[in-house]
């Protein structure tokens, strides 16, 4: 699925990453830990979080990350979205939960990081 | 390959900068053209490595070396050390105060994925003197 779908689909505000509404994203990961992030098959997918901290964005570096959807409509600090436009994460903040986010997305077909469905 | 190294300093609760050491590490190997499994193995096992300096440690410094078959990836600091390795190795065992889990750290999970991500792992320490970690990951052949 395209960065700009899951825009539409999540009602999203994009934060950063405009020039990247074509990339690929078809796994998802949820969570607030990030140790769950680097433990996981994370790279390219979206990580959905309710953690707008810079260490979310760091996490996300480390690991490859696709892009970040930041939950309950959360917006980060400033200078944690000037470090991801840095290094090309494209960011988005949805109105909804956690809960009805990733339904969304699992319903249009994103899976688990390893693939499960 | 010629030989690289690079020394990057880490300051005990310094979560401003926390990250940045391990980003500068995954820049580099880039800049050389490793294999980006091997970057991505790296990078978490850095990062890993410098948040429990910045959390649980004290002053220390994150060291690589780069050469034509391996990377070595060297992180100490001289903060309060361990009393009981095995223990700190398990799965979920975690000292990190609330502060620290609100941040998303403390699952218990960071040594054990640092030496499922290395080729090779090792660690030194003790109360009162710090803790060392030195882990190596083969440019030759790799176990991931
Ligand atoms: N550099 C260090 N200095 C002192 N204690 C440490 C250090 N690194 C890890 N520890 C101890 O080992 C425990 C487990 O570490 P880790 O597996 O990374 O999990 P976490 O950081 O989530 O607690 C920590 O909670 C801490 O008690
Ligand atoms: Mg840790």
């Amino acid at each position: 699925m395209k960065l700009k779908e899951i825009i539409e689909l999540l009602d999203g505000n994009l934060l950063t990453g405009k020039d990247q509404l074509d990339k690929s994203l078809n796994t998802g990961g949820a969570s607030d830990l990030m140790s769950d992030i680097l433990a996981g098959l994370s790279e390219k997918c979206v990580l959905l979080t309710g953690l707008t901290t810079v260490q979310t964005v760091r996490t996300a570096i480390i690991a490859g990350v696709g892009a970040i959807v930041f939950v309950r409509g959360k917006i980060p600090p400033t200078e944690v979205i000037d470090q991801a436009r840095a290094n090309e994460i494209p960011l988005l903040s949805t109105p909804y939960s956690m809960f009805v986010s990733c339904g969304r997305l699992y319903s249009k077909g994103i899976t688990g990081l390893d693939g499960a469905q | 390959m010629a030989a690289l190294k690079k020394e990057y300093h880490i300051n005990k609760n310094d979560f401003i900068r926390a990250g940045e050491a391990s980003i500068g590490v995954k820049n580099v190997l880039k800049s050389l053209d490793v294999d980006p499994s091997i970057i991505r193995r790296v990078a978490i096992c850095g990062y890993e490595g410098e948040m429990n300096v910045v959390m649980h440690g004290g002053t220390g410094k994150l060291n690589i070396e780069i050469n034509s078959t391996n990377i070595v990836l060297d992180i100490s600091d001289n903060g309060p050390g361990m009393a009981n390795t095995e223990l700190a190795m398990e799965r979920g065992y975690s000292t990190a105060t609330d502060e620290y889990r609100e941040m998303g750290f403390g699952a218990g999970m960071g040594l054990p994925n640092m030496e499922k991500n290395s080729d090779e792992f090792k660690i030194d320490s003790a109360v009162g003197k710090g803790t060392r970690i030195r882990m190596v990951f083969s440019l030759t052949h790799s176990k991931e």
